[in-house]
């Protein structure tokens, strides 16, 4: 954890337990505000997002404020990055100036792992290309035990476009270290047999009413459109095949847990009564996503 | 010119047979004569004890990069590799710029490595023009200034009926057709081999089908046409056993495997490490196996290197952004020996013949065996003296090789090229 938090597969089990049980303590207790430290005051974050993000940076941003930590965050646009500069040479540029970590979002899988061999910093991976997205399954973990108090056992249904999610790819490589049973669900164009084979306990269906029949947690993805010119689904069907409906919600467990990673797009991948029903557990894992970044940040700064 | 004797090397030369200890005697760039104590008054001598002695080691698949991408390599940087890696004749790939298509590009690569490179060059022409895969390139023409082949390596033709007609023209100029399999449409973003470890990684795969369904396509149609087919760089299992098959049906079909993918799988790859990326990719363990057995059996013909410099700052990006090619000519032997002779699936003999007599009926070209008359190439190599490769200190411009600091257990010792020592072990 020293060089920083590049992905769920390479770490065990016991520091997932850490940086959850650590941010359970930077949880505001309800009705709270957010709680502040100065646990990094006097340390400098810089944020590197090569592809667009509000949530996912500004929950980055707020961590490290609330922290005591000096951020500054740098996008895509207006800056060297959109104008030729290689990612070694803007990170070299960057590493010259001795920030005390770097966050990074890029299209680009692997790149946080490529950088991290040629760049002393640490690096905290905000999501790279199709690879992984580890603080979204810390804070997608974090939410299902507020409301479970355990991972082990339950079935976790996680239905869209498997192939191509970060979100799907951490939360598998997570809760199968838990000894969840996972069900993957999504067009069979989008759901490549090998993902079976990833981690123990993933189970594959491409129908949508099997994937959700007593689940515990359902996590929906959210659908790229841009996929539809690869003839990659029907877009025009996707809703009523994989689209999560209040009936889908009914066949599940009665205290079933409703995620999304966001930015949700109504009537395609998620009803509204839905995403707004008690069931839906969005805004919680937006809060937590704060708490599970300020664990993170304190791992790999303090 | 000089004379040079090879004294007391093991000779093997596969086409006509001969493996006995022996000298070769080299004198005008010719072989004068091989045999037991021969005359070596007035000649350079080399004692090739305990070492092999070969016909000089031909690769029918190289990148060059020159005219047109010189800060990569060059003819003459390149023909330093090669001759560092054994090889006495290389054949060049027409993907410069501009494109090998025409017999002016055809005679300035020609005209270039007589006055520059240190081993034999023997350029591979287009088949279409810019290799866009639609009109025909000038054939005869180019045939005439000194093409071997025809090839649009690295970007395959897509359009059956176009290949078809140029496999008539081909047949018609007894020139083979040496094709890259990769259906487009199938591998189109792919970055490796799609299986589970692209799965795993997040990286958008390249289907072993885009690879097969090609070999499929252009068998059938080697079949109407009468062609000299060859597969570039097989790497699929079940185009393996489709060569096979074409065989068995008497077709003039041939190919050729990489050591890279007669060694590595894509389990082997350091993760988003761009020097383990490559067309074809590394596919899995079993169609590994499947290549090395296919050079065992001779389903697969060749050893070709698919030597393919990409400079530092080019390949030091995002595995995704990164261009596709390894260099390989320094390794070839060595990892040749570690995969097919020390596990003892093939013998000395037949290492030699996937590198010499083999490659060299592929293209018709003069060499690959020691007769006396002959070209003067000879390729001196020891099975057994362990050495560290080291990129850095490769003649090629580039360095993007995922075997710096392998060991290797034998490999190239001395090279000549038409009577003359081009390069001798432990001095580049």
């Amino acid at each position: 954890m020293s060089r920083g938090l590049l992905d769920i597969e390479s770490i065990s089990r016991q520091d997932i337990e850490a940086i959850l049980t650590r941010s359970k303590t930077f949880q505001p207790a309800p009705g709270q505000p957010f709680k502040r430290t100065t646990i990094l005051q006097g340390k400098s974050i810089v944020n590197l997002f090569f592809e667009a993000s509000t949530r996912t940076r500004t929950s980055f941003e707020i961590a490290a404020r609330r922290m005591g930590a000096e951020v500054v965050s740098i996008t895509s646009s207006g800056s060297s990055v959109s104008k030729g500069e290689s990612l070694v040479d803007t990170l070299n540029t960057l590493g010259a100036m001795r920030p005390d970590a770097i966050v990074m979002r890029h299209a680009a899988s692997g790149a946080p792992h490529f950088l991290s061999r040629y760049l002393p910093v640490p690096i905290v991976n905000a999501g790279d290309g199709t690879h992984e997205h580890p603080t979204q399954a810390l804070l997608d973990a974090l939410t299902i035990l507020d409301r479970r108090g355990t991972l082990e056992g339950l079935r976790v249904a996680i239905i869209g476009d498997i192939a191509h999610s970060r979100v799907a790819r951490s939360n598998i490589f997570l809760l199968s270290k838990f000894g969840a049973h996972i069900v993957l669900c999504g067009p069979a164009t989008l759901l490549p047999p090998q993902i079976g084979q990833i981690a123990p306990g993933i189970e594959l269906t491409t129908d949508m009413e099997q994937a959700i029949r007593g689940a515990d947690v359902i996590m929906m993805l959210r659908v790229q459109l841009e996929r539809q010119n690869e003839a990659a689904f029907p877009a025009a069907e996707y809703f009523s095949f994989y689209g999560l409906r209040l009936e889908h919600v009914e066949a599940a467990k009665p205290n079933v847990i409703v995620m999304h990673p966001g930015p949700i797009n109504r009537g395609r991948e998620i009803a509204s009564e839905v995403a707004d029903s008690q069931r839906s557990a969005i805004l919680n894992q937006v809060e937590n996503g704060i708490a599970v970044r300020m664990a993170v940040l304190e791992r790999v700064l303090a | 010119m000089g004379k040079l004797v090879i004294q007391n090397g093991r000779v093997i030369d596969p086409a006509s047979g001969f493996d006995q200890v022996a000298d070769v005697a080299m004198e005008d760039g010719v072989i004068r004569e091989v045999g037991a104590n021969l005359d070596a008054t007035g000649a350079e001598t080399f004692d090739a004890t305990g070492l092999i002695v070969a016909p000089g080691f031909v690769d029918i698949h190289v990148h060059l990069r020159e005219p047109g991408f010189e800060h990569s390599e060059t003819i003459e940087s390149g023909s330093r590799a090669a001759a560092a890696g054994g090889f006495t004749s290389i054949c060049c790939m027409p993907n410069t710029e501009p494109v090998n298509d025409n017999a002016t590009v055809t005679s300035y690569i020609v005209d270039r490595a007589r006055r520059h490179a240190v081993v034999n060059v023997y350029p591979i022409g287009a088949i279409t023009k810019g290799s866009a895969g639609e009109e025909l390139a000038s054939f005869a023409s180019m045939k005439q200034a000194g093409i071997v082949a025809i090839s649009d390596d690295g970007r395959p033709v897509m359009n059956a009926r176009v290949v078809r007609h140029a496999m008539e023209f081909a047949r018609a100029l007894d020139m083979p057709l040496i094709e890259h399999c990769e259906d487009l449409h199938l591998s189109a973003g792919g970055n490796m081999h799609e299986g589970l470890v692209s799965t795993r990684l997040g990286l958008r795969g390249i289907p072993r089908s885009s690879e097969d369904v090609m070999v499929a396509r252009d068998i059938l149609l080697a079949e109407v046409t009468g062609v000299r087919y060859h597969v570039a760089h097989i790497s699929s299992r079940i185009a393996v056993e489709m060569v096979a098959f074409a065989k068995s049906r008497g077709l003039r079909v041939t190919a050729e495997a990489t050591p890279h993918h007669f060694v590595l799988a894509d389990t082997d790859m350091l993760p988003y490490d761009s020097n383990y990326k490559m067309k074809p990719p590394l596919r899995e363990r079993p169609d590994v196996d499947a290549v090395t057995q296919g050079l065992v059996s001779g389903a697969i013909d060749a050893i070709a290197t698919d030597h393919a410099p990409h400079p530092g700052d080019e390949k030091m990006q995002e595995f995704e952004r990164c261009p596709f090619g390894i260099i390989g000519l320094e390794t070839a032997l060595g990892l040749a020996l570690e995969q097919l002779y020390h596990p003892g699936y093939v013998d000395v003999a037949h290492i030699v013949k996937l590198f010499t007599s083999n490659p060299a009926r592929i293209l018709s070209l003069d060499g690959g065996t020691l007769r006396a008359g002959g070209p003067g190439d000879v390729t001196i190599f020891g099975v057994d003296h362990e050495w560290t490769y080291d990129v850095g200190k490769s003649p090629s411009k580039s360095r993007n090789s995922p075997f710096h600091g392998r060991k290797f257990r034998g490999g190239p010792v001395a090279t000549v090229v038409a009577g003359v020592m081009v390069w001798r072990f432990g001095e580049n």
